[in-house]
């Protein structure tokens, strides 16, 4: 991530570093979030685990599934998002209640449990969804609410906290670069000022001396010199100068062009529906994987279908003329035709999964701040180079993963460079063509 | 069918399709010419000018200018409501069933965003677990037939389903004889009741099987089932103009039991002897260990010399086969009694009377026939189908539905069946297009493919299986079994008939069960649903005498083509080269190399070919080795003349009237007489060399020689050096490649390959690998990544020069050897290549960007195992290629597998491994932080094999399967293929060992 600022805004050192030092606890920060998002992926990742509360797995656990699935309507602490504030809401409820409530909320209000009709009352009549846990897996997400931890953390989160600080280098770099210019401009206006200063008095000085002093003919001719251009611009030396420089700048320039074709860095077009993902990722933290359902599993990271929007939207900003688009879209039984940002030439595999979740590597690497982005571009180059710079430099994520074990030993047996991408192979040809 | 002297360019101006009217006075052939393809003509035409390249050029800066300034605006359009089981870029797999005039195949569908696009065998079923056969593979390319019919029709109109339904049920109503439901075999339990109900209805109704090439006599002989037969508990097996592998019966579960006997165990080494005796050389007889030419004349004769010798202890004589050979037959029969088997093709109810009797004493019933577990996967009743044609002529038959039958075309008596149709009141097809039959019918009510519905199938008694939908209907068909529900006023679905149906044998809670068996695909518990009753119609008992005659024809099925012309418009499955002619797009006159030599007749020549009836064919000749002196063979299923058939629009000609009624039973083959024309037509074979020229390409060996000393069966090269001959790896000038995480390897068993051709059909899928056509395959260009080569070999040979090797002997031995890139790490191909395109990966894969490869085409002439193919075409999105659907129209597209490019005109190509599947491998291991189990990574040839003759695994694991055969076979039948060039191949064979007697 870091690079990528070093490349996009090669400016000056200082500045970089000045970034760096913002950036660096953010940055610590960020990679946090990724591992949770990371974690989320599998539900059934804590099965078999002994749940006893305290545990900081089985929290941790439970804080990766709260936060993929309850916390677009719940917060941890006593807030009311869509549906009520959990803190200490294993006090007020049994734990098999809690349980049957969170398998099918629809059930246990028919048949008539009173609390339950209670909150459903209360609530406006809006019904949880079902979810498919393991009871372990909810009792890891209540252990994390009785925890604490996120009724703690809840406001520090807040827009400018995990996700978004990963940005704030990015932002420093702007910044200073914004200064860096006017400083600029200052100078070259006093330069100027300078050079017109200088001329002015050179030819006081000359005027002075043609009048007033009887200067002899070599005096003369050395103050009243005439600088004759023409023989510059007649000189072969010159001439040759000029075009060659003319003709280096055209190659260059189309050299620079011809590679760009097809490149569509920062390509934004306009979608069918002005969706923000600075107000979803961003100002409400919506874990990516709530939307983007395959980024773990499959090659392609899938666009949400209307009914995930609708998951929220049901009941969320249902005024929106923007939020009417889906309806309409769900009522005449057409799919949204969104514009595709990111086109990968079809001779070019890629998988999703093999980058998130063996890879680790978090969305904004490739994708950029994508939580800061109102509207969507694509923020990497995407050619082959850029992949490859990449695995090169990339070292693998290895740990704990089973696949690597010998291969790790066997790397650092012969190899004292990092195990990156490429050291497994990353780099050859039938990785990504086939 | 004019087959007579016309050459022409491509297929469209054999059609003379209106894109080749439009495009023929254009002059852009003479500006973009392209080579070869049209010969000589357009080829000294079609010279470029300076001027026309520079105006080229500028056109082309300007093209790539003008579309650098804006890219293309793409759609990604989602899902409105998703599907739960549907994650776009994972495909789902889903059990059914693939059955066609006696292939069965329990198959697993692969979809991708609720399309199929693989089929692949169902490891669950008992029946065929191991591998499909090809024609199951090709059936997926059915489904995305744009010629398929798109609605039902009245009188040849579009119309309403609502008003077909009225209409037929009025007419139903008022029927005025007797109703006759013809299909092909039914092995739904579910269908066949519902015929039977709906039958019901009528006062006089008749359900007639009709199958193309049928087993009626076996049936007769037999009560009406198949015997049970078990190869796989055969010592000894003799078959008669069987294709058992091929064609006969149930193909692919035979060549299961088949190769259980023919695998060696090096620890317990131990083979059955298959003696086969027949008329053209089948894919059976090309695995035979001991192979006998006979005339169809002779087959009674033989059986009943059998049958005489076996049972009544007398002399196997009065034949025409060599009397030490039937001898000594006859004594390895005996020698195994309850170990042998004897299975015989005629369809005539007197020779398989003594078929069975001969079984009975050799104790095969009971031992290698299980008589608890009959097959059904034929029924066809030859007797009752020649009596409705008999009845409609009589103007007796009020009403007439046709399923999964075309008698029109492939019926011996199809003119009868075309002139009594005309008195029947109410015809309906069920055909899913407009084919011979259902032109003539009132109403086309088009059926679903299988991959649409549902369905039910019992093969063989006690082993259930199932069909569901892996899509929704692509047009507004309707299946089969719905159409008659709707017709008797029921309002169930079938689904739902045939969940009732199954109560009866799921136990248990029967949701849980059902559920159970659909993903499954398969029911396997012993209890039975078919109902299959003795025939009541039968051909009159007694031998049928064949009448010698100068020429005897025999008409044959095609292991790739089926018998009915059902798959006639598929261009996978035409493309496919005849497993040992090699033969693709269209029929031939299969003649013996003896009788071409007394009539003059050369390859090619076109023959007349005329029938007992008079009727007369023009087909070329293709000189068969192997083929019974006297005798010519002709493949059925050619000859169509469909609007709704384009792909086989003018492929070879109908040969079906060979068969004649004899005495009430259809036997296949009768006399007829030769005309030498003086055209030619040429057949596109893709193997025309016959020899591997005396190098060690193919090895085999005896069973003798193997269980004296395994070491001894393979010969190993060594190079002469100046201390003494060395393996030809021990003088590399190389440096070797370091494995650290896999070495992905093959090991291919040449005893076990059967050569059905069932590996390429997958690969072809698999790997979106373009069909040409006929034209490109005659110039050599045949894209298929794995190819099946066919070596005829003969003792006599031996000691002979290379011109004498050119010509096969009269019954040569066949070997079959899979030949697909060999991964060699010393390949010749990554040096040569000038852009580094191709070149070898850290996992011991040769890899092939296509993106980079400029065509120069090095690699392919450096390839010493030839299997390198080259884009001469743009065959997608290119109207001359037309025929190649699965990358020409819409929805042919949706075949192709979205994880392998198709790549463009102009590159080079070759088998990749199928790197996709070990990449998708290894992603799902690390995705579950453990490594790749052996197994769970298998190539399309591999997993699709039937005999499991293909192991491909990780050769970095000791563990695995191939690692373990590796070094079990070391030295004694393993060898590379061209070792003396030591390219070190990651791919093995086996030698393969012959039982010889």
């Amino acid at each position: 991530m870091i690079s990528c600022i070093l490349k996009t805004q090669s400016k000056i050192l200082y500045t970089f570093l000045l970034a760096l030092v913002v950036s660096f606890g953010a940055f610590a920060q960020a990679s946090e979030q990724a591992e949770v998002a990371q974690k989320g992926v599998d539900p059934g990742a804590t099965e078999g685990a002994e749940v006893t509360t305290g545990d900081p797995a089985v929290i941790s656990a439970g804080e990766a599934l709260f936060k993929n699935n309850c916390a677009v309507c719940h917060s941890a602490g006593s807030d009311v998002i869509v549906g009520p504030g959990l803190q200490g809401v294993t006090k007020k409820r049994s734990e098999s209640w809690l349980i049957s409530w969170t398998k099918n909320s629809q059930a246990l209000i028919q048949s008539g449990d009173a609390d339950a009709v209670a909150i459903y009352n209360e609530f406006n009549k809006q019904a949880m969804p079902s979810f498919a846990f393991s009871d372990d897996e909810i009792k890891s997400i209540f252990a994390y609410i009785d925890s604490g931890k996120g009724a703690v953390s809840a406001p520090v989160a807040g827009p400018e906290g995990a996700v978004a600080g990963e940005n704030v280098g990015t932002d420093a770099v702007g910044a200073i670069g914004g200064y860096l210019d006017i400083v600029l401009v200052v100078l070259i206006i006093v330069l100027i000022v300078l050079v017109v200063t200088l001329l002015l008095i050179t030819s006081l000085l000359k005027n002075y001396l043609n009048k007033n002093r009887q200067l002899n003919e070599y005096d003369a001719e050395v103050v009243n010199q005439r600088f004759d251009f023409s023989k510059v611009y007649k000189s072969n030396a010159v001439r040759t100068l000029v075009v060659l420089i003319f003709v280096v700048v055209l190659l260059d320039l189309t050299i620079e062009k011809t590679m760009g074709i097809g490149i569509q860095q920062g390509y934004a077009p306009k979608q069918p529906i002005a969706f923000s993902h600075k107000l979803h990722a961003g100002e409400h933290q919506i874990d990516c994987n709530y939307c983007h359902t395959t980024v773990y599993e499959s090659k392609s990271a899938s666009i949400p279908s209307a009914n995930i929007c609708m998951n929220c939207h049901s009941q969320v900003k249902t005024e929106s003329a923007e939020i009417q688009k889906i309806y309409r879209a769900i009522e005449r039984n057409e799919p949204i035709q969104w514009v595709r940002i990111h086109n990968l030439p079809d001779l070019a595999y890629f998988n999703h999964s093999q980058h998130t979740q063996v890879g680790g590597v978090e969305c904004q690497t490739c994708h950029g701040p994508i939580q800061e982005m109102d509207v969507v571009y694509q923020y990497s180059p995407l050619t082959m180079g850029w992949c490859i710079d990449c695995h090169r430099e990339t070292p693998l994520n290895t740990e704990g993963n089973g696949y690597y074990d010998k291969l790790v030993e066997l790397h650092e047996s012969s190899s004292k460079g990092a195990f990156t991408v490429s050291s497994n192979g990353g780099s050859e040809c039938s990785k990504c063509h086939y | 069918m004019q087959d007579r002297i016309k050459y022409w360019k491509g297929i469209e101006e054999l059609e003379n399709t209106p894109e080749f009217e439009k495009h023929a006075h254009n002059e852009f052939p003479e500006f973009l010419p392209i080579n070869g393809a049209e010969g000589g003509e357009s080829a000294s035409s079609g010279k470029t000018h300076r001027r026309d390249f520079l105006k080229l050029l500028g056109f082309s800066m300007a093209a790539v200018s003008l579309a650098s300034c804006e890219a293309p605006v793409r759609k990604a359009i989602p899902y409105l409501n998703k599907p739960v089981d549907v994650e776009p870029g994972v495909a789902n797999w889903y059990a059914s069933t693939f059955y066609q005039g006696g292939d069965y195949n329990s198959i697993l569908v692969k979809t991708r965003e609720a399309r199929p696009i693989k089929i692949e065998p169902n490891p669950s079923s008992g029946l065929t677990p191991l591998g499909t056969s090809p024609k199951a593979q090709g059936s997926l390319l059915g489904l995305y037939d744009t010629n398929r019919l798109r609605y039902p029709l009245i009188a040849g109109k579009e119309a309403k389903w609502e008003d077909v339904d009225n209409q037929i049920k009025s007419r139903l109503a008022n029927v005025n004889g007797k109703v006759a439901f013809v299909s092909s075999t039914i092995i739904s339990p579910s269908t066949k009741k519902l015929i039977d109900e709906f039958g019901s209805r009528f006062g006089n109704f008749e359900h007639v099987t009709f199958d193309v090439n049928s087993a009626s006599g076996l049936l007769q002989a037999n009560g009406g089932v198949i015997p049970g037969y078990d190869f796989s508990k055969a010592n000894i097996i003799v078959g008669i103009n069987a294709d058992f592998l091929g064609t006969w019966v149930a193909p692919v579960p035979f060549a299961k039991q088949y190769i259980e006997t023919r695998k060696i165990n090096p620890d317990n080494p131990a083979m059955s002897r298959h003696y086969q005796f027949e008329t053209i050389l089948s894919l059976t007889g090309s695995n035979a260990d001991v192979r006998v030419p006979i005339k169809p004349s002779e087959e009674a004769a033989l059986v009943s010399a059998l049958h005489n010798a076996v049972t009544g202890g007398g002399s196997a004589s009065g034949t025409a086969v060599d009397a030490k050979l039937l001898t000594s037959v006859v004594k390895d029969l005996q020698a195994n009694k309850g170990k042998a088997l004897v299975v015989c093709g005629s369809n005539d109810p007197g020779v398989q009377e003594l078929v069975k009797a001969i079984n009975t004493a050799i104790g095969a019933e009971g031992a290698t026939i299980d008589t608890a577990a009959p097959y059904y996967v034929k029924q066809g009743n030859d007797a009752a189908m020649l009596r409705l044609i008999e009845e409609m002529n009589a103007g007796s038959i009020g009403a007439v539905f046709f399923y999964n039958a075309n008698p029109v075309y492939n019926h011996p008596l199809a003119a009868r069946v075309a002139s009594g149709l005309q008195k029947v009141g109410l015809k309906v097809s069920f055909a899913d297009r407009v084919d011979e039959t259902a032109k003539l019918a009132d109403f086309v009510t088009p059926d679903h493919h299988y991959l649409e519905s549902w369905n039910d199938f019992e093969p063989k008694r006690g082993f259930l299986s199932i069909s569901q939908p892996v899509i929704s209907p692509i047009f507004t068909t309707r299946q089969m079994q719905d159409s008659l529900l709707a017709w008797s006023n029921q309002s169930t679905d079938f689904y739902e008939y045939m969940r009732s149906n199954w109560r009866t044998v799921i136990s248990g809670n029967f949701n849980e069960g059902w559920e159970k068996a659909v993903h499954d695909g398969v029911l396997e518990n012993g209890t039975s649903l078919l109902k299959v009753s003795a025939p009541a119609t039968t051909a009159p008992s007694g031998i049928r005498k064949v009448q010698p005659s100068a020429i005897e024809a025999v008409v044959y099925e095609k292991v790739a083509m089926g018998a009915g012309g059902e798959n006639s418009n598929n261009p996978w499955l035409q493309e496919l080269p005849d497993p040992v002619s090699k033969a693709t797009w269209g029929n031939y006159v299969a003649m013996p190399r003896l009788m071409a030599e007394e009539m003059g007749v050369r390859q090619d020549d076109v023959l007349k070919v005329t029938f007992a009836n008079n009727e007369s064919i023009e087909l070329p000749a293709l000189i068969q080795p192997g083929q019974a002196n006297g005798t010519v063979a002709i493949a059925m299923g050619f000859g169509r003349d469909l609007d709704a058939m384009p792909v086989a629009k003018g492929l070879g000609a109908n040969a079906y009237s060979i068969a004649t009624v004899n005495n009430g039973a259809v036997l296949y083959t009768s006399g007829v007489k030769l005309e030498k024309t003086n055209a030619t037509s040429p057949i596109a074979q893709t193997q025309t060399h016959h020899t591997v020229m005396g190098r060690i390409v193919v090895q085999e060996n005896t069973f003798a020689n193997y269980k004296e000393n395994p070491k001894e069966v393979t010969e190993y090269v060594r190079i002469a050096t100046h201390e003494g001959p060395v393996k030809p790896a021990t003088i590399s000038l190389w440096d070797d490649y370091e494995y650290k995480n896999h070495h992905w390897g093959m090991v291919i068993d040449l005893n076990s390959c059967i050569g059905c051709g069932a590996c390429t059909m997958s690969c072809n899928v698999e790997n979106n690998i373009p069909v040409v056509g006929k034209a490109e395959v005659l110039m050599r260009r045949e894209m298929h990544w794995m190819r099946i080569d066919r070596y005829y070999s003969a003792k006599e040979h031996e000691p002979k020069d290379y011109a004498e090797m050119e010509h096969p002997a009269d019954n040569p031995t066949v070997i079959f050897q899979p030949m697909l890139c060999q991964h060699c790490n010393h390949a010749p191909c990554e040096t040569v290549c000038p852009v580094a395109a191709t070149m070898h990966s850290s996992e011991g894969i040769n890899q092939m960007a296509y993106n980079r490869c400029v065509g120069t085409r090095y690699c392919a002439n450096n390839c010493p195992y030839k299997v390198r193919r080259f884009n001469w075409f743009a065959y997608a999105n290119n109207d001359k290629f037309g025929f190649n659907e699965p990358m020409n129209n819409d929805l042919g597209k949706m075949v192709l597998n979205p994880d392998v490019t198709v790549r463009g005109r102009g590159v080079m190509e070759k088998c990749s491994f199928c790197v996709q599947r070990v990449q998708l491998g290894k992603l799902e291991a690390k995705r579950e932080n453990r490594r790749p189990k052996d197994g769970e990574i298998v190539t399309a040839c591999a997993q699709s094999c039937p005999t499991e003759a293909i192991v491909f695994g990780d050769m970095k694991d000791p563990e695995s399967r191939i690692s373990k055969i590796l070094a079990r076979q070391q030295g004694e039948r393993a060898f590379h293929v061209l070792e003396e060039l030591n390219v070190q191949p990651n791919i093995t064979y086996l030698t393969k060992i012959r039982n010889l007697a």
